[in-house]
């Protein structure tokens, strides 16, 4: 079944239009990855699907259901997002308690609200002293994962990730990425992943979509990535930079 | 080879409730006309290092070493005066994001022109015509239109590329570059380093490459310097950087996925202290 | 567990311990800074003063004695006496009641005003940000003075009308303030995070904007005080504020005035009284902004 649907999406950001006639679709439990370089309007269309952009045409579909334009509480339950920053995403005067038990009282979900933030944090790997921290007592790959577990609060089935590791360091990136994987697997979430980075694709997701100037150019399989069998021309070059650049260079310097 | 930059202990500490912090905890190295990396994950010290160099660490912040050398100048003891010849001049930086680098209500023309004026007096043709060689030489295809735009007005690899001219073009000994390129896409970042690799070659400088990016790293510079919390960890050859047996280095390298991934799970480098 | 370890814990185990070793470290910043502990001396005796006042005092603020009028400063009178014979002391220890409350209540009324109405604005943006705008620059445009002078007009002069004209004219800039703030955070990834979590505007703008701007509004608040005593002062000085013979400190240096060359004391005193709140005021404001300010206030 696909969990999300998306055919003919134009959107614009005023006068200027940013996504030009892209149709994809994902399968529920599959990990999908929009990547493109810096304005190819791959985070646009996340935006699109979250509500955040509202100027769009053509048709989205989550679970079956249609999209509406702009947010809505049942939307939130199904579908959430993790953003970039780790240090823009978390309010600066909110602990992670207060970040985490927000979602529970906007749906007013019932039962103890302490018992699930604690499961939750459990599951995204943090300690549970760090429940009442502030998010500037915690590093950047901890951030991230209190936006992930704010993110799991609601048990959505459908999670939006933009950029979720570009901003940390190769380590960190990695902890994020096997917790990604992890929570995948025990938990049964489908994904779509903006990311600019292959090697990423190449270890989390089953499909990608190669964007650029707001067009979708090639959806492939990950195996193809593997297997360096893109062929889209702009999709090549954009595996070649980022497999040939060591190799490449060190005969230079020789 | 005679060595531009010869530091020894160095040392960069922050005062904290708790006594002062050392972020960089005694480090030493000496550059020749070569091309260096220091690469470190943030926290190990690398950015710090770098602007203690140029003394650029305020107050509260303190700089002490046994030896911080640059040519002639002792660089821990020379007067204000001296060290502002020394900026710029000799010793340029760029930063990582231009947005931030850039005076955003002077012409880019007149900005590259300051780097000149600002050090030397030249005739006014010629520090235009300077100007314009210096952004043919960073590949700016209309450099007399260029001269005239504001940093708003151009992307952020074109941005890069007017602060590498910016630095440039007092022909300073050394360049530092802090991140260069982190807030680059893919294409863009190679063309940028690109150009660095070339100036410095051409004019026979000393580069420090300064990035949490390994493979990066080691593609444009001849020696790495591996730095984690404050201390240099590990020293090779760029060529030999996958050969290298320290442990952190081996992790660092395998925690990166590569494009044809077949693990299922990353290893992941085990902390000392995962608190704050 | 000592209660400095408990505040000063990394890992709080409530949400009681967290906010209360923010406060804590907060406070301890606060009182690194000389000025800022000046003023806090200051406000604190000026309230504990309002307080006690009638402990505090030597005599009556309203009671004349025209035997002992215009006495100099002495061990009976310790401020001298006015044209009544009444103890100035006592007076401008009354008058700190009525300062006091005149700062509380042009607080309690334009700085939430001006809150909301900044943050709702720079919220929702377009045609609201216009009217809402565009009505606080009409405000922003009326003197002080000329205001209260026609609210004292038309509903008498007395000292809660000026209060009220004050206050109509201090929560303009409020909002501004509350505006330009909130148009800062309206598009962070964390008040996107929260509206994708179903958050209605009113919660959005509430506890995610509101507590972003109250710290540079109570900054922007403590300095304002200052000024507002300093035009309470004025108003009363010309008559339209508190009338006699209520100690209002801008009233009793406007009935100095007429022996300011013989009895000095007089004007004085209360003009000093006044001098030392505003400073008092403006002290704090500037160690509150030292530490509640964005750029430091993240690593409180």
């Amino acid at each position: 079944m696909n969990i999300l649907e998306i055919s003919d999406l134009n959107v614009s950001y005023g006068t200027s239009q940013v996504v030009h006639d892209v149709s994809f679709s994902v399968k529920e439990g599959e990990i999908f990855a929009l990547c493109g370089e810096s304005g190819s309007g791959k985070s646009t269309i996340l935006r699109a699907i979250a509500g955040l952009a509202t100027e769009w045409t053509g048709a989205i579909s989550v679970l079956g259901r249609a999209r509406e334009r702009g947010l809505s509480a049942r939307f939130a339950s199904e579908c959430q997002m993790v953003f970039q920053d780790p240090y823009a995403s978390l309010h600066p005067r909110k602990t992670i308690d207060a970040t985490l038990s927000e979602p529970l009282r906007i749906h007013r979900v019932a039962g103890n609200h302490g018992d699930r933030i604690e499961e939750v944090l459990d599951s995204v790997g943090l300690d549970r002293r760090f429940r009442f921290r502030f998010p500037h007592q915690l590093s950047g790959g901890q951030r991230q994962r209190v936006a992930i577990a704010r993110a799991l609060m609601l048990q959505p089935r459908l999670l939006l990730l933009d950029e979720p590791t570009s901003a940390l360091d190769v380590s960190v990136q990695a902890e994020v990425l096997n917790l990604l994987k992890k929570l995948r697997r025990e938990q049964g979430l489908t994904y779509v992943m903006v990311t600019h980075s292959m090697p990423v694709i190449s270890f989390l997701c089953d499909r990608l979509a190669v964007m650029r100037h707001g067009r979708v150019v090639e959806t492939a399989d990950v195996e193809q990535l593997k297997a360096d069998r893109m062929t889209d021309p702009y999709s090549q070059e954009l595996v070649a930079l980022s497999r040939g650049r060591p190799d490449q260079k060190s005969e230079k310097t020789q | 080879m005679k060595p531009i930059l010869e530091v020894e202990n160095l040392r960069v500490s922050f005062p904290a409730p708790r006594g002062r912090v050392e972020v960089v905890k005694g480090i030493n190295f000496s550059l020749g006309a070569e091309r260096l990396g220091i690469v470190g994950e943030s926290g190990s010290g690398k950015s710090m290092t770098g602007r203690s160099i140029l003394r650029l660490i305020q107050r509260p912040g303190r700089v002490t070493a046994d030896r911080l050398q640059f040519e002639e100048v002792d660089i821990l003891s020379a007067s204000d005066r001296q060290m502002r010849a020394v900026r710029g001049a000799r010793i340029s930086m760029v930063m990582q994001d231009p947005k931030f680098s850039l005076n955003p209500v002077i012409t880019i023309g007149d900005q590259i022109a300051e780097g000149l004026v600002a050090h030397r007096r030249l005739p006014r043709a010629q520090v235009k015509e300077k100007t314009l060689e210096m952004l043919r030489a960073v590949r700016i295809a209309d450099p007399e239109k260029v001269v005239k735009l504001y940093p708003h007005q151009v992307s952020g690899g074109m941005g890069q590329r007017v602060m590498i001219a910016m630095m440039l073009i007092p022909e300073p000994t050394l360049l530092i570059a802090d991140e260069p390129t982190s807030a680059l896409d893919v294409s863009v970042q190679a063309q940028v380093l690109d150009i660095i690799d070339e100036l410095i070659r051409r004019n026979n400088m000393g580069l420090i490459l300064i990035s949490h990016d390994l493979l990066l790293v080691s593609a444009y510079c001849d020696r790495i310097l591996v730095m984690r919390n404050g201390e240099v960890v590990d020293e090779c050859a760029a060529r030999d950087l996958a050969a290298s047996t320290h442990p952190y280095t081996r992790g660092l390298l395998a925690a990166m996925p590569h494009l044809n991934e077949t693990r299922d799970e990353l290893p992941m480098l085990d902390r000392r202290s995962q608190a704050t | 567990m000592s209660t400095i370890d408990w505040l000063i814990d990394d890992a709080p185990s409530s949400r009681l311990q967290a906010r209360a070793g923010r406060l804590y470290r907060l406070s301890r910043m606060l009182l690194r800074n000389p000025l800022a502990v000046v003023g806090i001396v200051i406000v604190t005796a000026l309230v504990l003063v309002a307080i006690f006042a009638p402990l505090i005092a030597t005599a009556s603020p309203t009671e004349q004695d025209l035997a002992n009028r215009l006495l100099a400063p002495g061990a009976d009178h310790w401020m001298g006496t006015d044209e009544l014979g009444r103890d100035i002391w006592s007076r401008v220890v009354f008058g700190a009641r009525i300062t006091l409350m005149i700062v509380a209540i042009v607080a309690v009324i334009s700085a939430p005003v001006g809150l909301v109405v900044g943050a709702v604005a720079g919220y929702y943006g377009g045609w609201v940000d216009r009217i809402l705008m565009g009505l606080t620059d009409v405000f922003l445009s009326l003197p002080r003075l000329v205001l209260a002078l026609a609210f004292v007009a038309a509903l008498g002069p007395g000292i809660e009308n000026a209060v009220i004209a004050i206050a109509i004219t201090t929560w303009p800039s409020y909002a501004r303030i509350a505006r330009a703030e909130t148009l800062t955070f309206r598009n962070a990834e964390f008040i996107s995070a929260m509206r994708l979590q179903g958050a209605s505007a009113v919660r959005v703008i509430g506890t995610g904007i509101l507590p972003l701007c109250t710290s540079s509004m109570i900054i922007r608040v403590t300095l304002d005080m200052a000024g507002i005593i300093l035009t309470a002062a004025g108003l009363g000085f010309i008559g339209l504020g508190a009338q006699p013979p209520l100690p209002e400190w801008g009233a009793m240096i406007s009935r100095g005035r007429a022996f300011i060359l013989d009895q000095w004391w007089v004007a004085t005193m209360p003009g000093l009284a006044i001098v030392v709140v505003s400073l008092g005021f403006c002290f704090l404001g500037d160690g509150l902004r030292d530490v509640l300010d964005p750029k430091h206030g993240d690593k409180a």
